[in-house]
């Protein structure tokens, strides 16, 4: 009986039309497709994408220079070079961050002892050429002025868990 | 056509120059639809293969995507083409010609409606499997003349697959052939006016279905592809347009092998059961409905199935197919004999 059985389900196909049966009803299935370029996933308040200089609300640039996280930087992208300003108080004259080195670890980030480099919920920053991957003070800060609300939100979100 | 247009330019050309005039028309009706269908043939499967995997598909050039294959045609012409420094140079030029114009050629014999064809000869069936047979010089050719390790195994293995599946596929056509009487595709079209050779000879035409899959190299029959094995075979070294001419003689083939499977097993132009709101509709677009529902299986296949194994594909071959195919003819001519039901020698 088994032998008929099996030869009777052989012989009719019966698996190869219950596998085609089953593409058919997946064809009908709503697509599980994100249309990019004008639709995006939800992003996570520690998403770590392109890095920013944040300000103080006064205008004042929080880095002061402390080094921490060039000293933490595994990739070692991160240049800094530092000299006291005109008022006295000690600022950056270089910060550069080579994101071509990057892995986008975080742990600048987590160095930071006053919250100025941050890595924000950006990830759609390529470039058409190498040399505009090699940031420097002036494009950080701008990246900071760009995304400041979403880059305070965030922070506030993540605070609990810190 | 002929007798349309002969009175207007034969006292100018003579008889010789208005066949040659008239033929060049036909073959242009026939071939520039056949390539429209082709491009938008490669659109389908993209679409069909995107919904089956929850995808959408090409959407972003044009509404729909519906200009996607012209944007890859452009891409495929101003692409540069690459000869390897070993390969034979003439060979390897003439291999994806011979490849496509032998996809377009068999089309000179297929009936697109009652007495629409290009050459209504009496051996159609027989013309049509010969030009698919030769079909395999050109993937031979390829995998020679490229000279790669790749090619030469794609190519090895396509003719060993195409070999054996057209003497299945041979048995399965004359099984057909019992049943007309005649080798000429329209009277092939034409004894199915009653009934379609898909409902008595049911079996024989899914073998003849699956071995049409391999015949035209589509998966789950395509080894001689073979990506994940073999880079993609027989073509791994061409580029650009002779890739291009390879890719349209394939999807060529699949329409033609189609049309072949409409016109032997799904009654050709016949709209179904002869009965009032299908007669309205004219034969070719039954025709091509038709051929859009088997090219949809060939998708659907493709969707559904993982690639055989060169050894499965032989086995089923030679062991399954070929003694059942020569069963089921020496039925039919059996059933044939004993009812005396065979057809009158036209």
């Amino acid at each position: 009986m088994a032998f008929l059985d099996r030869t009777a389900r052989s012989l009719l196909l019966s698996e190869l039309v219950s596998g085609m049966w089953l593409t058919l009803s997946y064809m009908f299935k709503p697509k599980a497709t994100l249309n990019y370029p004008y639709e995006k996933g939800p992003i996570s308040p520690r998403f770590k994408g392109e890095h920013a200089l944040r300000r103080y609300p006064n205008g004042e640039e929080r880095c002061i220079a402390c080094k921490l996280c060039e000293a933490v930087c595994p990739a070692q992208a991160i240049t800094i070079e530092a000299e006291p300003r005109d008022d006295g108080s000690r600022r950056t004259s270089r910060y550069d961050i080579d994101m071509t080195k990057c892995i986008y670890c975080g742990l600048c980030e987590e160095a930071c002892p006053v919250d100025a480099i941050v890595e924000g919920p950006n990830f759609e920053f390529s470039t058409e050429t190498r040399e505009e991957l090699m940031y420097n003070k002036d494009k950080l800060l701008s990246n900071g002025d760009r995304w400041e609300p979403e880059l305070a939100r965030r922070l506030e979100l993540d605070a609990p868990y810190r | 056509m002929h007798a349309f247009l002969a009175p207007y330019i034969e006292p100018y050309l003579g008889a010789y120059l208005t066949t040659l005039i008239v033929v060049g028309i036909q073959a242009l009706l026939i071939v520039v639809p056949v390539l429209i269908f082709m491009a938008y043939l490669t659109y389908a499967e993209r679409k069909v293969l995107g919904a089956m995997q929850r995808r959408v598909g090409p959407n972003v050039v044009g509404p729909f995507g519906l200009f996607q294959p012209f944007a890859d045609a452009i891409k495929m012409l101003t692409k540069e083409t690459v000869i390897p420094a070993g390969a034979s140079k003439f060979l390897f030029i003439l291999a994806p010609m011979l490849t496509f114009s032998l996809a377009v050629i068999g089309w000179a014999v297929i009936p697109v409606n009652d007495g629409w064809s290009i050459a209504n000869i009496n051996v159609g069936v027989l013309y049509l499997f010969a030009v698919s047979s030769l079909g395999v010089y050109g993937v031979i050719i390829a995998g020679w003349a490229s000279n790669s390790k790749y090619a030469f195994l794609g190519a090895l293995r396509s003719a060993a697959q195409m070999v054996s599946y057209e003497v299945s596929m041979g048995f399965i056509i004359v099984t057909v052939l019992l049943c007309v009487g005649s080798l000429n595709l329209n009277d092939v079209v034409l004894a199915q006016k009653h009934i379609w050779f898909c409902i008595p000879l049911f079996p024989l035409m899914v073998i003849y279905f699956i071995s049409v899959l391999a015949e035209t190299n589509r998966s789950p029959f395509d080894i001689p592809e073979g990506e994940s094995e073999i880079v993609a075979g027989f073509f791994v070294e061409y580029s650009s347009m002779s890739f291009a001419l390879f890719f349209l003689g394939e999807y060529t083939n699949m329409i033609l092998m189609s049309g072949l499977t409409t016109i032997l097993f799904l009654g050709g132009w016949l709209p179904p059961f002869g009965i009032e709101p299908f007669t309205w509709i004219p034969g070719p677009i039954w025709f091509i409905a038709k051929i859009c529902f088997v090219l949809f299986f060939f998708l659907w296949t493709r969707a559904t199935f993982p690639r055989y194994r060169y050894d499965q594909l032989m086995r089923l071959g030679w062991k399954v197919f070929l003694p059942f195919s020569l069963v089921y003819l020496v039925l039919v001519a059996g059933v044939l004999m004993v009812m005396g039901w065979l057809p009158h020698v036209v």
